[in-house]
């Protein structure tokens, strides 16, 4: 399988190009958030503040790293799972969020969003975090500082590897690669 | 009387964490080199690979397998002749702080469920204690992930609903988790007891070695089944489609009342940390 690279900012016309199944090595700029973040940053618009980064053709990973060891950019980040982020990611999607890397299910609401905005939901390997953090060059927190492990941070990444899940039209490949496997 | 003192717990306890966070046990390592010689999805076996590639970076760096380095769960067997000194509880929560810290592993334990603040050291450990007649203690650290646990399940059924019901209540929890528990998968069934005994043997059954089948025939049977089925269902490594959803299943039981028949499902990743110590 050959990978798709591809370099963030993740514009309207890069993501279109991209289908459920595909391979991807990103490299850029993303930021990171989960849980406790993503409920600030919904609070932040709410209030009518700007977001501490520009959410516009951005990618977000929803990981909680672990502290980094002397000489160590990060420490192992691999995702976490996405459902908990469902209630806020279409908000963000609506601001134009082009990107969201997480491991595991996507409710409806955030899927109609993806398709009416246009954003792509990568996948990323559950539990691989020594492998990924590998591709993590820098990681700086640029807000949030006190949530710890979920304060947001901004990485730059090389050759970070995904997987395209759900494409802007909403082919899934949990569906997809499911039904090619199932057996009665 | 034997005397073990509160640093050799706390000692010991502190090297578990750290070494059940970042070093995979030769079962679940055995079980991914066969599932991934197995796997019939192209895409399913280059992640089997990677998770392969993680686990061997882990153990070299000495840094964790996955990020989420869990909340660390405690399995405690004291025999009733050791006199510890020092509070036991206090011991094995010192461990869990100086472990958390020193291997660079993730604090993730908020101090209440409401608020939501995090108590900075992973602790307090969910410790279970077991009192046996001896002069030995034997620990076990088993930290885990949430992804997982968050899949878990518990259901009491009517007798009559029987082993049936109950294994379409397991098939369907693994179902229902699809991808989130980070596929393949470890799961364990307890069968039994009351609500909370039965949840405590489904996370007791996480722990066993991985090949290693029930002694009881029957139970055995049932976990063969399971796995068989479970594989069937074509979620696949990560959720992404194949035939690896479980590295196995396994099933603990215990008598239980006239009228009950509860069961519990607790579901493991592939990265199914544990590892134990007797002092």
């Amino acid at each position: 399988m050959k990978a798709v690279r591809l370099t963030t900012p993740l514009t309207q016309e890069a993501l279109r190009q991209l289908k459920a199944g595909d391979t991807v090595l990103i490299s850029g700029t993303i930021y990171t958030g989960r849980d406790a973040a993503h409920k600030r940053l919904v609070e932040a618009l709410d209030r009518g503040e700007d977001l501490p980064f520009n959410v516009k053709d951005a990618v977000i990973y929803f990981v909680g790293p672990c502290p980094a060891k002397p000489g160590q950019v990060i420490g192992s980040a691999g995702p976490t799972s996405s459902y908990r982020m469902d209630t806020y990611s279409p908000r963000l999607i609506e601001q134009g969020l082009t990107g969201m890397i997480g491991k595991g299910l996507r409710g409806p609401a955030v899927v109609d969003a993806m398709k009416k905005h246009g954003c792509v939901y990568f996948v990323a390997i559950g539990g691989a975090g020594a492998l990924m953090a590998r591709s993590i060059k820098q990681a700086k927190v640029i807000a949030y500082d006190d949530l710890g492990t979920e304060a947001v941070r901004e990485l730059v990444v090389e050759d970070f590897p995904v997987i395209v899940c759900i494409d802007a039209e909403g082919n899934n490949l949990y569906e997809q690669g499911r039904a090619q496997y199932q057996r009665a | 009387m034997r005397t073990i003192t509160f640093e050799q717990i706390a000692s010991a306890v502190e090297g578990l964490c750290i070494k059940a966070n970042t070093q995979i046990g030769a079962d679940v390592k055995e079980a991914l080199e066969k599932a991934h010689a197995a796997e019939a999805s192209p895409l399913g076996k280059t992640i089997i690979g990677h998770i392969m590639e993680n686990n061997a970076i882990a153990e070299t760096e000495i840094v964790p397998i996955c990020q989420d380095t869990g909340m660390a769960v405690v399995f405690v067997t004291i025999g009733q002749e050791v006199f510890v000194e020092g509070g036991l509880t206090d011991a094995i929560n010192e461990g869990v702080r100086r472990g958390y810290e020193k291997g660079y592993l993730r604090k993730s334990v908020v101090k209440d469920p409401l608020i939501r603040v995090n108590t900075g050291d992973n602790t307090p450990a969910v410790i279970h204690y077991d009192i046996v007649p001896g002069d030995k203690l034997h620990i076990m650290v088993a930290p885990k992930g949430f992804g997982s646990e968050n899949m878990s399940q518990l259901k009491m059924f009517k007798p009559a609903d029987g082993v049936e019901a109950i294994k379409k209540f397991v098939i369907e929890a693994v179902e229902k988790a699809g991808p989130n528990p980070c596929p393949p998968i470890v799961v364990g069934v307890g069968i039994g007891g009351t609500m909370e005994k039965a949840s405590f043997l489904a996370k007791k059954a996480l722990l066993r070695h991985i090949g290693h089948h029930s002694e009881k025939e029957h139970i055995a049977a049932l976990e063969k089944e399971l796995l068989e089925k479970i594989n069937n269902l074509g979620i696949g490594p990560q959720g992404l489609g194949g035939n690896t959803t479980a590295l196995t299943v396994n099933v603990e039981t215990y008598p239980t009342h006239i009228a009950g028949l509860p069961c519990a499902v607790n579901i493991n990743c592939h990265v199914a940390r544990h590892t134990e110590i007797e002092l």
